[in-house]
């Protein structure tokens, strides 16, 4: 059977056999069981073509990028794939290996990305290497020598328009005379052997052929990588009809890993721990490179005050909140399910198609159309309700409001839930306890609700989970509002995760190293708080079940 | 058996070389024929702005045998823009706001683009400055834009000289209750800098000095210095304990809206309102924003849209053709004004249109003794403290405690 199973597969297969000598009778077994049907094997031919050119599309930018230990991961897995689904062998791995990848690229890499980024100072102005900063810095240093000239450009070689050695012809605007420039610099050309068009640019010379727009576009980096010395500097191509005389002003020395400013002689030497070319006046250069900067993301997590100081706070209204948007929108939505479970309601229909209305529209619209109701001045809740509350100015109000609209937000999703998990609650547990005398309150707190609370309770913590972290409920209403007058870094809506992007992107640029420190410091919150609640799950499901 | 699993192999190794080859094929066939091979532009932009330059794009790409592709990005383009280049996979050319270029540079994102003297001496003067950058120019302008006063000239005929003239007009037409605001310049709860600035400077406040080669410099901050502290005691002055003329509930969601349904007389906004404005008939005249009195000129930022090169780009010597040669030209200019109408930045091109559109010229009218928005990157940390600080001050706080808070977390955010 695995003769035919050239390539990747075959090689693995075979050590795989030795061990598993004491299973062909299972799996001749299993063969004897599932047939093999034509939609199957179309399916698995889809599914492993589809995964091949995955992989055949992944590879090319690995192999560009001289990748190879990724290349190397990328060949082993799609090969351990294609023997996984090719054997008849591993059943429970068949069904396991597609969630693991998932959950691997899905989870387990972006967390690990993550936490590797929190230990530098990726981040505007960090965010390439330092060959990129230096690179940047002399680029962005090319000034046009002082009273030089322009000159129109062609571009021309004595080659085969796609490959041969480029130059530059170039007419000087003073004189009229048309030079050739390379890398050896400019040579005069005589003036009969050349046209050259009205606005200065030759369009023929003897001996070379000009290259038009697009067979010259095609070379576009030779052409801005070829640079022509001259006495004053050196002449550059801006785009493709214009030359100018330029001069690199800044230039990176090896000898001192520095950069150094020709014309002040100003030096600004590499910092490797701020991954910067720093003056010896402090004075950094823009452009910056990425270092890591091992646990100062964290130490200053913990040690600046700006930070810490009101940590506590908002840790305390952040639980606050995503226990009030959970617990209140829980209760509403039982409520309004239990109400619409009894029997001898009418038109359960129509109502609960109403009731699933707000969960129906987009969330972000809601929120942006909830923060204008709440305007003081202009707002409909004012206006309607005849009263002069400014909502967002003052702290508990601002707090109330934000509850409110996650209230109304939030409600259809627990209703939908309850009545799921009510319907699933068989009616003779409750007819029983009436049976036995129970009035309506007693069976619900004996029997009804800790039967939902069986089925609900992981969705509740998963709903505490997301609006602990609930950034567009904050961000699109009050944006942390308000503020205390000395403090514009910390509201008192903040959550932790609306304050810290402040922190990490209210600034000067963004801060990818110090958000991820600070994500890490949430999910370990976060985490705590689940596992400690799904422990005290368990035991509520061993007793009740 | 054996038949069927070799027709799942044969089957299989079919579709990968068929998913193999696809790529093989394109590729290499797009570098070798010289007709198409051109070489492509690409070009990022917002979706209103993509809608306009596309006619022109194509048309360059004719004239030039290239093919030219514009992309809208419709959200955060500034931020897609750099993760794209630092990936490799960003465009060669992309349009914007100035005050991006500080964080675009930092980040090696764009380069200079070198003008000729002819063709910079085209442009107005402030465009060219705002597009400068420590000394080097890094984009070509071709819009520009500030805020100006709008009236509704059947509740205020006359332009106000100064604020207290304002507020008194503001006030006979509460009074006499035909508005029921005075002015409309939106805060909203968490402030809005870019609006008060105008205010802010006629108080007599700043944000960064200019150090000696005309650039802003970040390490003179002006936000907690007694000049700041004395400009926000005025504004809080106008807030909601004092006349009333400002407040937070006017924001930039209702603060058009609240003028064009003639609530109030007055409104602080820009180029982008007028199209509301027309839209409601309402009978409109711009002037200048006026300044306290006895206080200095009311200095509205001056913000300009420009193109860049992108460093990373594919195709920069296209990219610098088309920047440099091709944006300089005033029949684009022309075509992006109607696309949107903010006044052009080239100097021909505002004349060309000036004529059918009066407006244009009293916002820049307006506009002329503005100043251009920091490029700086230590700019970005000024918008959200700034505005904290004013919303607080005309909420009614202790402008010296806010101010110096402000100024405090400000300079203590900028590296």
């Amino acid at each position: 059977m695995s003769t035919p199973l050239s390539g990747p597969g075959s090689a693995t297969q075979a050590p795989g056999r030795g061990p598993g000598g004491s299973r062909p009778p299972r799996s001749r077994a299993t063969r004897d069981h599932a047939p093999i049907t034509l939609t199957g094997v179309a399916g698995k031919v889809l599914l492993l073509g589809l995964t091949a050119g995955i992989a055949v599309w992944a590879a090319f930018p690995l192999i560009d990028g001289e990748k190879w230990a990724g290349l190397a991961l990328l060949a082993a897995t799609t090969a351990a794939l294609f023997y996984l689904y090719l054997t008849r062998r591993h059943i429970p791995a068949k069904y396991l290996v597609p969630g693991t990848l998932f959950l691997i690229a899905f989870q387990v890499f972006p967390v690990l990305y993550t936490a590797s980024t929190a230990f530098t100072n990726f981040g505007d102005g960090h965010r390439g290497g330092k060959d990129e900063a230096i690179v940047a810095i002399q680029t962005s240093s090319v000034t046009q020598v002082p009273g030089s000239a322009e000159y129109a450009l062609s571009i021309a070689t004595k080659g085969d328009p796609a490959t041969g050695p480029l130059v530059f012809l170039v007419t000087d605007p003073t004189t009229g005379t048309v030079s050739a420039g390379d890398t050896g610099g400019l040579r005069q050309l005589d003036a009969a052997d050349v046209t050259v068009a009205p606005g200065g640019k030759v369009t023929a010379a003897d001996g070379y052929t000009v290259l038009n727009f697009g067979q010259a576009s095609a070379r576009s980096k030779e052409i801005t990588d070829l640079v022509v010395p001259t006495a004053g500097g050196a002449l550059r191509s801006s785009g493709l009809s214009r030359a100018y005389e330029g001069k690199a002003v800044r230039a990176y020395e090896a000898g001192c890993d520095c950069v150094r400013d020709t014309e002040t002689g100003q030096t600004w030497t590499a910092d490797e721990e701020l991954g910067a070319f720093v003056a010896a006046d402090g004075e950094r250069l823009a452009q910056g490179w990425k270092v890591n900067v091992g646990l100062s993301n964290f130490t200053r997590v913990l040690t600046d005050k700006n930070i810490s100081g009101p940590f506590l706070g908002t840790l305390i209204w952040n639980i606050a909140f995503a226990v009030a948007s959970t617990g209140g929108t829980f209760l509403l939505g039982m409520l309004i399910a239990l109400v619409l479970h009894s029997p001898r309601m009418r038109g359960t229909h129509l109502y609960r198609v109403l009731l699933v209305l707000p969960y129906a529209m987009p969330s972000f619209a809601m929120l942006l159309a909830w923060r204008d109701m709440f305007n003081a001045d202009f707002g409909l809740i004012n206006n309607l309700l005849g009263l002069d509350v400014d909502w967002f100015g003052q702290p508990w109000t601002a707090r109330f409001a934000v509850i409110l609209v996650q209230l109304w937000l939030g409600y259809p999703y627990m209703f939908l839930v309850a009545t799921g998990a009510l319907q699933a609650i068989p009616r003779e547990l409750t007819e029983a306890t009436s049976v036995d005398g129970a009035s309506p309150w007693q069976s619900f707190r004996a029997v009804t609700l800790p039967l939902l609370l069986v089925a609900l309770s992981p969705l509740l913590i998963s709903s505490f989970a997301y609006n602990f972290n609930n950034f567009n409920a904050i961000y699109l209403t009050t944006e942390g509002a308000p503020f205390p007058a000395d403090n514009p870094t910390n509201g008192a809506t903040d959550l932790l995760i609306t304050y810290t992007y402040r922190l990490a992107f209210g600034g000067q640029g963004a801060q990818f190293g110090f958000a991820a420190a600070i994500s890490l410091f949430i999910f370990a919150i976060v985490a705590v708080v689940s596992a400690v609640s799904f422990r005290r799950t368990r035991k509520q499901e061993e007793v009740y079940s | 058996m054996r038949i069927r699993t070799a027709g799942v192999v044969a089957l299989f190794a079919l579709a990968l070389a068929a998913s193999g080859c696809g790529r093989d094929s394109d590729e290499p066939a797009a570098k070798e024929s010289p007709k198409a091979a051109g070489g492509k532009l690409v070009i990022w932009a917002d979706d209103k702005r993509t809608a306009a330059l596309k006619p022109f794009a194509e048309k360059f790409g004719q004239e030039n045998g290239v093919t030219v592709e514009v992309q809208a990005v419709s959200k955060d383009l500034q931020t897609n823009f750099v993760t794209a280049s630092q990936q490799g996979s960003g465009p060669d050319v992309v349009v914007g706001a100035h005050d991006w270029i500080g964080n675009l540079v930092q980040n090696g994102a764009i380069d200079p683009v070198q003008l000729a003297a002819e063709q910079k001496s085209a442009f107005n003067e402030t465009a060219i400055k705002a597009v400068t950058f420590n000394g080097q120019l890094y984009g070509v302008p071709y819009a520009q834009e500030n805020l100006a006063l709008i009236r509704n000239t059947e509740l205020a005929p006359e332009a106000p000289k100064t604020i207290e003239d304002l507020v008194a007009t503001g006030k006979q037409l509460k009074t006499a209750k035909k508005a029921t605001e005075t002015l409309c310049l939106q805060v909203g709860q968490n402030g809005d800098a870019y609006h008060i600035y105008p205010l802010y400077t006629s108080a007599g406040g700043y944000l960064f000095g200019t150090g000696a080669n005309g650039d802003y410099d970040p390490k003179d901050l002006g936000v907690g210095k007694p000049a700041s502290i004395e400009a926000f005691k005025k504004i809080g002055a106008l807030g909601e304990k004092g006349e009333g003329v400002l407040k937070r509930s006017i924001a930039d969601t209702n603060s058009i809206a609240t003028f064009t349904s003639k609530k109030c007389a007055y409104l602080v906004s820009g180029p982008w309102a007028v199209a509301d404005v027309k839209k409601a008939n309402i009978k409109y005249d711009i002037s200048a924003i006026p300044g306290f009195a006895g206080g200095k000129e009311a200095q509205p930022f001056v913000g300009v849209q420009a193109f860049y090169v992108a460093t990373k780009g594919k195709n920069k010597a296209l990219a610098q053709e088309f920047v440099a040669n091709y944006t300089t030209t005033p029949e684009l200019a022309v075509a992006l004004y109607n696309a949107e109408p903010r006044p052009p930045a080239l100097t021909a091109a505002l004349d060309q249109v000036k004529g059918s559109d009066p407006d244009l010229a009293k916002f820049q009218e307006a506009g002329k003794n503005g100043q251009v928005l920091p490029a700086i990157p230590a700019m970005a940390a000024i918008w959200d403290p700034f505005g904290k600080a004013e919303a607080a001050v005309i909420g009614g706080a202790d402008p010296t405690s806010t101010i110096t808070a402000a100024g405090k977390t400000i300079s203590g955010q900028i590296k």
